[in-house]
């Protein structure tokens, strides 16, 4: 039993501070636990070994002198494979990178490496973060570490595994429609959607720019606020980074939730949702209403319209940003390019993507045409201007609002294979806070009876990452969820 | 709506993406069962509605015009698999040989 990977950030990092430990030991502990349990799960995709004990190693010099650099100081973590990652190959899990080593470091991740975190490896995802159960993946599915039959959700399934496995104290995902909360959800462990502008983009990998945010997974509230610490705030590589301050995320945890206003959406409690899901997320706002909260029923009523305008707004953006993995400056090229630049361009892009992006790319690409775009695109576009109005609304008479993550917990491989528009629905009450660029905090509150995981989803106002993290805080302390740990 | 083999091929050469055969028969069927889903739409009225293209409220986002240096172009041209020749990319001819 390799204790030190178990460990939370809060508790590494006092531990550093009290010496009980060494972030070397720490390191080779996590490592120890990947080389024990990443081949079953695929969590990881490249192991960074050698750089992580050097990294370790430093942390270890100014642990040694008291010099510290931040909470994250000789911390371990894991970067999903669409974060830029200077001399580490990264691949977006698609074959059209697959020896792609960028010569930069994506802003987040160069705070890390500022912050003195150390990087473990990347971690797996759906090919571009295109998927809802990271089978879309060029290097295989990753496993549930909670059972290995099942899905560990994505598109971030990587980072949600290697944490719930203790394989990093956290991870960094990205979330354009549901792409950390519903991995975490899946996954048993906290992920946060930040608003949309909160941390920098710069160097991650573009999916659908009017949506993509960063974000963490952890194993506790307050290690998602630690690393939200770190990465927030604005960056002139990111101009969609606004000038908003960044207050201290730890500094309410302790304040609990009475009096507050908790919403519960009836969309998000309908039929298509599990009952057992259901049952688990009302004995949540049970536990918030026991400390003090005032819990009651709203509406959302433009819930329904989500998932159809995410998939027409997303892949717009999508096939737009994925023009330019043409094979040229960068990328994978088969041996058969063909005789003309026309033809290169076929075959590059015909033999480098896989069947989803190929999907999501024509989708964009027809709703944008001349002769569809109002149709499909400028009432989609309209729509999302609704959707926002439904929140507005919701947070003039609420703080947060409760709702489930996934309509259902973790399915089996391969079950949604072929049912595109199935696997769309997974996303189904995740997508609409995307819409509105506000934030989102998976939280761990419930197992079903056959010991699959489920999360609860708190929505807040754009910028409300302290109030989500105060609230979560309250229902962490009063449950034990986080002390359940898969069977590995 | 019904999403046809001939339109599906047409989208994949406008994507510039090579498409089988049998990619073209299963995407057909699985795109028009998406394109179906999104019908949906059509029962909101978004008459006077104005359209969302971000959510920020950010305008004219501007930095000051200064060079700074960032990747090397040895760097930048060292991500290429193809032939590099006096710093540049040489590629297929656009217009045959």
């Amino acid at each position: 039993m390799s204790s030190l990977a178990h460990l939370t950030i809060r508790e590494l990092s006092d531990g550093f501070d009290a010496k009980k430990f060494s972030a070397t030991e720490v390191t080779q502990a996590t490592l120890e636990q990947m080389r024990a349990h990443n081949a079953p799960l695929n969590a990881y995709v490249l192991t960074m070994e050698e750089e992580a004990l050097s990294m370790a190693a430093e942390a270890d010099v100014r642990i040694a002198t008291g010099r510290r650099l931040s909470v994250l100081d000789g911390v371990p973590c894991g970067l999903k494979d669409i974060f830029s990652t200077k001399g580490a190959r990264t691949t977006a899990c698609s074959k059209i990178l697959a020896n792609f080593v960028p010569p930069y470091d994506a802003t987040t991740v160069s705070m890390l490496r500022d912050a003195g975190s150390v990087f473990l490896g990347k971690t797996n995802l759906d090919e571009f973060a295109c998927g809802g159960s990271s089978e879309h993946s060029c290097f295989g599915v990753t496993k549930n570490p909670w059972n290995l039959e099942k899905v560990a959700g994505g598109s971030s399934g990587g980072s949600a595994a290697a944490v719930a496995a203790d394989m990093a104290a956290f991870t960094l995902g990205t979330d354009t429609g549901g792409s950390i909360r519903l991995p975490a959800s899946l996954c048993s462990v906290v992920g946060l959607k930040v608003t949309y502008g909160r941390v920098s983009r710069s160097g991650v990998i573009a999916m659908a720019s009017s949506l993509d945010t960063i974000g963490a997974f952890s194993k506790t509230v307050e290690d998602s606020a630690m690393v939200l610490q770190q990465i927030a705030g604005h960056d002139e590589r990111d101009s969609t980074t606004p000038l908003v301050e960044v207050p201290d995320y730890t500094k309410n945890l302790a304040k609990g939730v009475k009096g507050l206003r908790i919403g519960l959406p009836k969309e998000y409690f309908t039929d298509g949702v599990d009952p057992e899901v259901q049952k688990i997320l009302m004995d949540a706002a049970d536990v918030y209403r026991k400390m003090g909260a005032q819990v009651s029923e709203m509406s959302l009523p433009m819930t329904k319209y989500g998932v159809a305008i995410y998939y027409i707004i997303m892949p717009a953006e999508l096939s737009t940003n994925l023009a330019r993995f043409d094979g040229i400056r960068y990328g994978s090229i088969p041996k058969d390019i063909g005789e003309s630049l026309q033809d290169m361009y076929y075959h590059v892009r015909g033999g480098g993507f896989g069947d989803e992006i190929k999907r999501r790319i024509m989708i964009g690409t027809y709703v944008l045409s001349a002769g569809y775009f109002d149709a499909f695109y400028s009432k989609a576009q309209k729509v999302r201007t609704l959707i926002r109005q439904d929140f507005d609304n919701a947070f003039q008479n609420f703080d947060v609002l409760l709702t489930p993550v996934s309509p259902f917990p973790a399915w089996g491989i391969g079950e949604k294979a072929n049912d595109p528009l199935a696997m769309y629905l997974a996303d189904a009450l995740t997508i609409p806070s995307s819409m509105a660029g506000i934030p989102g905090l998976s939280v761990p509150c419930g197992f079903t009876k056959s010991g699959l995981p489920v999360g609860m989803q708190l929505l807040g106002s754009q910028f409300a990452e302290p109030l989500l993290f105060q609230v979560a805080s309250a229902y962490e302390q009063q449950t034990s969820w986080r002390n359940s740990k898969p069977k590995l | 709506m019904v999403l046809t083999p001939e339109q599906v091929r047409h989208i994949a050469k406008l994507a510039r993406i090579l498409l089988r055969e049998d990619e073209v028969e299963k995407f057909s069927t699985q795109l028009t069962h998406i394109f179906q889903y999104m019908s949906v739409l059509d029962e909101v009225d978004t008459k006077d509605v104005l359209p969302t293209s971000q959510v920020t409220g950010l305008q004219n986002v501007t930095r000051p015009d200064e060079v700074k240096s960032w990747v090397s172009r040895e760097e930048l041209l060292g991500c290429t698999e193809l032939p590099v020749e006096q710093n540049q990319i040489r590629v297929k001819p656009v217009f045959g040989e």
